[in-house]
């Protein structure tokens, strides 16, 4: 399967300090890929790089073919940041027609994506008296309007009921069935199982990437979160007696 | 520049300015609230034979200082919205060019400018009897070009502020010197030839000399639209440079 995102050796810093210590992975077209690992561990920074909004030291990042950031690009990619980037003084309606509007698609177009998210009711209401939930999912709708090739998710559910969870889950299953690739950002564990690969981050470097299955079937453990300990462990015991790198957070 | 996105900006903006009725309400009251007060302050001041009256000089300059102070000030605070918020780093990821949201802004806020000033104008014409011997549609034309003047300093002010205490901080460094050196105060010629050179590099010193040339003669004169295009043309490079500000990469 040919790859919609390719990242080499990338390295990023903020300041003087190295967030993210040359990262290599790819996403797959058409699949469900999440980004995993605890607060501070560079999954924004990874997703900014591969939007094309982050500044670089080091490495490369290309998404269908061509270096992220690329003009042609900004057609084919969605991205929805952590914190919702919706006007607050605007409906949700008035925010998905405006995104609408940017990508060439009709008012019609937004009215669906809004259905789509589960904002049907809510659509003449003030995306600022919304709560925390469904204002990220307004923002999603914004994404999901454009029907970019290449979906970036920085933790599209976060704060949001587990029926409407696993809705969202199951629409993103559908876009990659029709072949949308999907890089969907998690600190919750549990979400790993829903992905089709996984890529684990932690301190800025990639500790795995694999389907769920075969990190379960190295580790030996059924619970993906076990699981992940033990491959941070392992991980730790091959690096030696080092101490291990000091914890910073990324804004 | 794309006129579809461009248009759908400047809409976009004018619904946010739309939902927020009591901005809107301050917008209409305030400059007639403030020109009633200076009209009772000079209401008894005698005038000296063959100039015009006090009242008549001060409100026509008024009239293009309250979309000048107040359109700065809404921009500002509109562009640092956009930042902290997260939608401009958005907005750079989809297809809309720089210049279709600086533009947006220099229409949607220089068309409130503009009601601004045409309702200002026609309390001062109307309530007051304000005496100019030029057009009045004169007078509105130069206060909105004065707003567009306004809009374009304020987006380039906002990239150089961080928080909405600073941007607030930016009006009086970037419109009281101007107001003070306009002319209104001590007329230009009469100032010292340093503060004259510095009267002369300001935009605002043009528009009042506009006003002034409305009011003095009944026909549009060759200075007022030399200093209307000058205004126009200041802000068209503020404009541009305040796109050179927005940066899609950032650290």
């Amino acid at each position: 399967m040919e790859d919609a995102i390719a990242i080499r050796d990338l390295v990023v810093n903020r300041g003087r300090r190295r967030v993210l210590h040359g990262i290599s992975c790819a996403v797959p077209r058409g699949s469900v890929t999440g980004l995993l690992g605890p607060s501070g561990s560079g999954k924004t920074t990874l997703l900014r790089a591969v939007v094309g909004v982050q500044v670089i030291g080091g490495g490369s990042v290309t998404v269908l073919g061509q270096p992220a950031g690329a003009t042609p690009l900004r057609h084919q990619v969605g991205y929805l940041t952590q914190a919702p980037s919706v006007y607050g003084d605007l409906t949700v309606r008035e925010n998905a027609r405006y995104f609408a509007a940017l990508h060439g698609r009709r008012a019609a177009d937004a009215d669906q994506a809004v259905a789509d998210v589960g904002l049907g009711t809510a659509a003449h209401q003030l995306v600022g008296t919304l709560s925390g939930g469904q204002r990220s999912r307004a923002s999603l709708a914004c994404v999901l309007v454009g029907e970019p090739e290449v979906i970036v998710l920085d933790e599209p559910t976060v704060g949001q009921d587990p029926v409407l969870r696993a809705e969202l889950w199951a629409r993103f299953h559908a876009l990659a069935a029709a072949g949308t690739t999907l890089l969907v950002s998690s600190h919750v564990m549990d979400e790993a199982a829903r992905c089709d690969r996984l890529l684990l981050i932690r301190q800025g470097r990639l500790v795995a990437d694999d389907t769920p299955d075969a990190v379960r079937a190295r580790t030996g453990v059924d619970d993906l979160e076990e699981a992940f300990l033990r491959l941070i462990r392992a991980n730790e015991a091959r690096e030696g007696q080092a101490p291990p790198p000091r914890v910073e957070e990324a804004p | 520049m794309n006129p579809r996105i461009l248009t759908a900006t400047t809409g976009r903006i004018l619904r946010q300015l739309r939902h927020d009725r009591r901005t809107v309400a301050l917008l209409v009251v305030v400059p007639t609230a403030l020109l009633t007060l200076v009209y009772f302050m000079y209401v008894d001041q005698p005038t000296p034979p063959g100039q015009p009256s006090f009242f008549d000089r001060v409100a026509l300059v008024m009239l293009g200082f309250f979309p000048f102070v107040i359109m700065f000030l809404v921009t500002s605070i509109a562009m640092l919205r956009e930042r902290t918020s997260g939608t401009l780093e958005r907005l750079l990821t989809t297809p809309l060019g720089k210049l279709d949201l600086l533009f947006g802004y220099g229409i949607a806020f220089g068309l409130a400018g503009a009601a601004q000033a045409a309702i200002a104008s026609a309390a001062a014409y109307w309530l007051f009897d304000l005496d100019t011997a030029g057009n009045a549609w004169l007078v509105v034309l130069i206060a909105a070009v004065n707003a567009v003047l306004a809009v374009a300093l304020g987006l380039l002010c906002s990239a150089f502020a961080r928080t909405e205490f600073q941007a607030v901080q930016f009006m009086p460094v970037v419109v009281l010197p101007q107001m003070l050196l306009c002319g209104l105060f001590v007329p230009r010629g009469e100032m010292a030839g340093w503060l004259q050179a510095v009267s002369d590099a300001l935009p605002l010193s043009y528009a009042v000399e506009a006003l002034q040339e409305v009011g003095a003669h009944a026909e549009p004169t060759g200075t007022m639209w030399r200093d209307v295009a000058i205004v126009a043309g200041t802000a068209v490079v503020a404009l541009v440079l305040a796109a050179a500000t927005l940066r899609r990469r950032s650290g």
